[in-house]
Order: C-alpha cells, then sequence, then structure tokens
C-alpha cells in the first residue's frame, strides 16, 4: 500500500464526506429546529440541478450564477412550501412525512411530464490535479471546500448572529421563545426557506457530475437520511459533522475494499448499530453529555 | 368448552376498534362477500384474473393499517418485505419443482423469511427507543437498498440452485401455488377463490386482533408508549411483534403477486412501489381495517385504468390525492364519510348511539 494509494484513499473520504454533509445538512437543520422531516428534500435537490442545467443551456449564464440563482429560486419555493403545507403539521411529524411525500412524488412525476425523461448535463469543470499514479478531480475538492464552508457558514449564523441565537432558542423551547418576544412563525419559514436553499445549492453543485434526471433526488436522500438518523436533530451542525465523518469512513473503506453496493449497505448496518446504543444520534448523545457533566458541575 | 370459546370471539369481532358494528354493517359485510363469491361462478375467468389481484394487495395494505393506524409506526418498507418474500417464493418454488407440496413449502419460506428480516430490522430499531420518524427513513433505505441490490444482480453469475435472479429484468417463470393437481394460477377461478378467502380471514382476524386485550396494548402504545410501559407491557416487544406480522401480510401479498403473474421484478419494491401502501392507507383512513381494505381496491384499480390511458400521470394524481387527504382530510377520506354518515344518520333518528371508535382517532398530537 503507497502513500498514494493512501491519499487517493483520502481523496475518496473527503468527496463522501462532502457528498453526505451537501445532502443532509438542510434536512438536518429542517429537522432540528422545525422537528419535521421533509421527505421532498430530495425532488429540492432535483429542482436545483435542473434549474442550474436549464439556465446554463437556455439562459447562457456563468455556471457559478446558475447555480447561485437556484439556491435562491428552490428556496423561496421552500417558503412558499412552508406557508401552504409545512405549517399545518408542526404538531404531528408522521403527518409531515406524508404529506412531504406527496409534494415529492408530484414534484418528480411534474418534472417528469414536463421536462421529460433525461436532459443534456452541464459540463464538468475539467481541472485535474495528479499525485503519483492517481490524478484527482479539482471540482471534487472544490466540493469539499465549499462543503466545509457551508457547514462553518451555518455554525456562525447559529452562534454569532441574533437570529441564529433566537433560532436556537425556538429549538430549545419554542413557547418561552415566543413569550419572550420573538416570531418563531418567521423563524420556522425561514429556517424551512434555509434548507430548501441548501437542498438547491447541493443539487445545482452536483449538477455537472451527474445525469439530470426526474429521480435524482433518490440518489442524494437515501445516504442522506442514513446521515440524519446518525447524526440526530439535537444540533444539526455537530450531528452532520460526526455523522458525516463516521458513515465516509464506512462507505469508503468498505466500497474500496468490496464495490460501492457494499458500501451502501455497510451504511444501512452502521445506522441500525449505532441507533440501537443511540438512539437520539451523535447530536444527541453529545447533548446529553454535556447536561450531565453542566449537571455534575453543579453539585 | 369449544362452542363457548367460538361465542367469546364474537364480540371481538364486533368490538369497538374498528368501524362497522351493528346488524346493518354485518348483513351488508356477508352480502359483499357472497358477491364477491358467487361472481365466480359468473364471471369469465379474464376478469376473475383481473380482480383477483386488486384483492391480492389488501393483505399488505391491512398489515400497513395495523402497524401505522393501531401501532402509531410508519413504515415504508412494506413493498420491501412484498419483494423479498415474492422471491424467496420464487427461489424455493424454482428449486422444487419436481416436489410435492413445493410451492407451499415455498410459501411458508417467503412469509417466515420475510418475518425473520422484519423481526431483526424491528429489533435494532424499537429496542433502541428511537423517535417515530427514524422508522419510515431507514425502511424507505431499506426499501431502495433491496431495489438497487436485486437490479444488479443480472447474469448467470446470480443464480440459487437453478432459478436465474435476473437483475431488472426480473426473475420469470416462478411456479404459481398449486394443491396436488389443483393450480392456482393467475388466470384461474381457484386463485380468485384463494384471494377471497385469504383477504376476509386476513381482514377477520385483524378485526379480532384489534379488539382483543392485546389490540388495546397495541393501540395503548400509539397513544402513549411511556404510559403503556408503566402499566407493565413490553412495549419494544409489541412494536417488534406488530411490525414483524404487518411485514408477513406484506409477505403474504407478495406470494399471491407471484403466483399471478410468475414473475418478480426489483421495482416492486422501488421508490414508487413503497409509496403505495402508504398511500392507501392515508387516503382510506389508517384507523379503521375496513377503509384501508376499500381504499386499496379502489386505489389499485384507479392506478390500473391509470395505466391503460396515460400511465404517466398516475403517480402525478396518486401525490396530489395523497397531499390533498393529508391537508383536509387527515383521518382518511373512507373514514370521514363514515363518520359524517354516522352523525348524520344519528340526527335523523335522533337516537343516542355511541360511535367509540371515534374515540381512538384523536391523536397524533404526541
Amino acid at each position: 500500500m503507497s502513500f498514494a494509494y493512501l491519499v487517493s484513499l483520502l481523496y475518496q473520504y473527503a468527496d463522501n464526506i462532502a457528498f453526505l454533509l451537501l445532502a443532509a445538512l438542510g434536512l438536518m437543520i429542517i429537522l432540528g429546529v422545525i422537528n419535521v422531516i421533509n421527505l421532498a428534500h430530495g425532488e429540492l435537490i432535483m429542482m436545483g440541478a435542473y434549474i442550474t442545467t436549464l439556465t446554463y443551456h437556455h439562459i447562457h449564464l456563468p455556471l457559478p450564477l446558475c447555480m447561485i440563482l437556484s439556491v435562491i429560486i428552490v428556496g423561496l419555493f421552500g417558503m412558499f412550501l412552508e406557508r401552504t403545507v409545512i405549517r399545518r403539521f408542526y404538531n404531528d411529524k408522521l403527518g409531515a412525512l406524508v404529506a412531504t411525500w406527496g409534494i415529492g412524488l408530484i414534484l418528480s412525476q411534474g418534472f417528469l411530464l414536463l421536462l421529460g425523461p433525461s436532459m443534456q448535463s452541464v459540463p464538468l469543470p475539467e481541472w485535474t490535479v495528479s499525485f503519483g499514479a492517481y490524478s484527482f478531480g479539482g471540482y471534487r475538492l472544490l466540493l469539499f471546500a465549499i462543503a466545509i464552508l457551508v457547514t462553518l457558514g451555518a455554525w456562525w449564523f447559529f452562534y454569532n448572529t441574533r437570529l441564529g441565537v433566537q433560532t436556537r432558542a425556538t429549538m430549545q423551547n419554542a413557547t418561552m421563545t415566543q413569550s419572550l418576544g420573538v416570531d418563531t412563525g418567521r423563524i420556522y419559514l425561514l429556517t424551512f426557506a434555509g434548507g430548501s436553499a441548501l437542498a438547491g445549492l447541493t443539487g445545482a453543485l452536483y449538477a455537472p457530475t451527474t445525469t439530470i434526471v426526474p429521480l435524482m433526488g433518490t440518489t442524494f436522500v437515501d445516504v442522506a437520511f442514513i446521515t440524519v438518523v446518525v447524526g440526530g436533530g439535537a444540533n444539526p451542525i455537530i450531528g452532520a459533522l460526526t455523522s458525516s465523518a463516521l458513515l465516509s469512513m464506512v462507505s469508503t473503506g468498505l466500497s474500496a475494499a468490496m464495490g460501492t453496493f457494499i458500501g451502501r449497505i455497510g451504511l444501512l448496518i452502521a445506522a441500525l448499530v449505532v441507533i440501537r446504543f443511540l438512539p437520539q444520534g451523535f447530536s444527541g448523545y453529545i447533548l446529553d453529555m454535556k447536561r450531565r457533566r453542566m449537571a455534575r458541575e453543579a453539585e | 368448552m369449544k362452542r363457548n370459546r367460538i361465542f367469546e370471539i364474537l364480540p371481538l369481532l364486533n368490538g369497538p376498534m374498528e368501524l362497522g358494528q351493528g346488524r346493518n354493517f354485518w348483513i351488508l359485510f356477508c352480502l359483499f362477500s357472497l358477491v364477491l363469491f358467487g361472481y365466480a361462478l359468473v364471471g369469465s375467468v379474464f376478469s376473475l384474473s383481473n380482480l383477483a389481484i386488486f384483492f391480492a394487495y389488501v393483505p399488505m395494505g391491512l398489515g400497513l393499517g395495523l402497524l401505522w393506524g393501531y401501532g402509531g409506526v410508519l413504515s415504508f418498507g412494506q413493498a420491501a418485505f412484498f419483494g423479498i418474500s415474492g422471491y424467496v417464493y420464487g427461489i424455493v418454488a424454482g428449486n422444487l419443482i419436481s416436489t410435492p407440496g413445493g410451492t407451499l413449502l415455498a410459501a411458508a419460506c417467503g412469509v417466515v423469511g420475510t418475518m425473520t428480516l422484519a423481526a431483526a430490522f424491528g429489533y435494532f430499531v424499537f429496542y433502541g427507543q428511537v423517535s417515530g420518524w427514524i422508522i419510515p427513513l431507514l425502511t424507505l433505505v431499506l426499501s431502495l437498498i433491496l431495489e438497487t441490490f436485486m437490479g444488479q444482480t443480472a447474469g448467470y453469475q446470480w443464480r440459487v440452485g437453478s432459478v436465474l435472479l435476473g437483475g431488472y429484468n426480473g426473475m420469470t417463470g416462478i411456479p404459481s401455488l398449486n394443491l396436488g393437481s389443483l393450480q392456482f394460477s393467475g388466470a384461474t377461478v381457484a386463485y380468485y377463490l384463494l384471494v377471497i378467502g385469504t383477504m376476509l380471514i386476513v381482514y377477520l382476524g385483524l378485526r379480532v386482533l384489534v379488539n382483543s386485550r392485546y389490540g388495546h396494548a397495541v393501540a395503548g402504545v400509539r397513544e402513549d408508549p411511556e404510559r403503556t410501559r408503566m402499566l407493565g407491557y413490553n412495549v419494544n416487544l409489541i412494536q417488534v411483534q406488530v411490525f414483524t406480522l404487518s411485514a408477513g401480510l406484506a409477505g403474504l401479498s407478495g406470494v399471491l403477486y407471484v403466483s399471478w403473474g410468475n414473475y418478480m421484478n426489483p421495482s416492486s419494491m422501488g421508490l414508487l412501489a413503497a409509496t403505495l401502501p402508504v398511500i392507501w392507507t392515508a387516503v382510506g383512513g389508517r384507523n379503521s381495517l375496513i377503509a384501508v381494505l376499500i381504499s386499496t381496491v379502489t386505489l389499485r384499480y384507479l392506478a390500473d385504468a391509470l395505466a391503460v390511458r396515460g400511465g404517466e400521470y398516475a403517480f402525478l394524481i396518486l401525490g396530489a390525492l395523497l397531499l390533498t387527504t393529508m391537508l383536509f382530510f387527515p383521518t382518511g377520506i373512507v373514514v370521514s364519510l363514515a363518520r359524517r354518515w354516522h352523525v348524520w344518520r344519528k340526527r335523523d333518528l335522533r337516537m343516542p348511539s355511541s360511535i367509540p371508535a371515534e374515540t381512538n382517532q384523536e391523536r397524533e398530537d404526541s
């Protein structure tokens, strides 16, 4: 096992982390704050990819601008969904799940009817970085950097802005926060829009790397769901980071040794084992530890 | 002694945990069953075969109705269990094709194998006492993974004994259920009668189950798991049992389906297939078995009719139906209609009739 092979494993590991982080972060933030699972997340990702591709081919905007445009449009669409549908299911988690599933079906089948089964994708920027006998896709490295930046940005937002503090307060105790004069309805609206915008960003970023089909959302959500389950909703940022770090390790190792499919089965089994011992996921466990330490210090 | 036991079951059949009590309901129910059986005498084999496949999905729908409506656990795994059972049946039946009774053994293997897998899955999920949203996500992932797995099993190296798994083209030439010289293949009267009989037995059996002491414990877990635990019930075990039973019912549907079409393919456990049982259950009304039964058959018929004239709209319409139901009829369309009818009749006759089933329906606030 040469050093270059290790570097290539590391590259795959970073690639997997980026994928899991980008696919799951929006879903996780919505779960953490609103306590709702958005099963249409994959379809929002698909929308992002479609908008990027369409604007790139038909309006001929530069690629980064297309991506920003899809983030904005999908975010606005999320706002619309929150106002019309999600708002009615704040106290009914399973109801929200089923309703968003219906939205997902309508979106994917609607895109299939409107735009056909597939679409010419955006050309992948061809930068490569070579190391030893291996050459690495520069765009993939860029994705990893963006994933980390987005996560840091979300962290900065939650811990360093006034709105972020209000959001965290809403997460902890919505009634109390409301009585302190924070409009929690607005917080929920903005959170859902933000989560959707992240889905749009994911779709836009991965648009050049995959084939654009209406059912492409599923390739993102199956791993995103596992990441969310393992990470838990107690703290979206810590949950997303820890769970994508662990799961990428599992899938990179297994995929390198036994193929991508075994890698995916390994993810499901890893998730089952983790929730058997940490039912609230990593972030719930970390929160629990923190509370216990504080309780011990208070004595 | 035995006589007494039969009479003990009767009140359970008519118990309060399910819509439809009283003489009128049972007269209608018996009439309807008689019509279904009687149709076997007059209907053409083609129409019987078409009708039978709608009813073959009823056990799967009822299983989800039990799990979600009575047990409070939503699962997207019914299609996966349906598919597993069909594949296991196909593998065993294909290898024992010359053994007498081989297909019955295969059916048993299919259902029991499915239930074993469901129990193992349920152990991890329910004994971890995870939050309610985790189970639908993980069962969905299970379906997707199984579809991908079966999809890549094309080629000669993927075979069990003499049966090829077939990849995306599916497993073909699966023998139908048979009992001696009696063949239950899709285009037979025997198959129609088997499906109708199975459906009625499953419905009545579940009716007894939900009205029994155990059924009340299941509903107790749905209402408040902690309180039920404090009352001395093993909540985790009950949940695993109900999950396993519902998977077994999906497996039963799987065996019936394979016996009908002699064919199984990966998309029967894919994303869209996983959606269907959830739509049937939600649209009918998950708190009532008869509502799930009605909506399963109706929506199967609808999907079939849509597939004939422009199949591309089928899932769009089903998605819209699901969203509309969740927004405007959260308890389900059939259940809402039944309740409205009860209210209307009560006002009409000025009769103080209680609708006990209604007390079980105010939920989902936890």
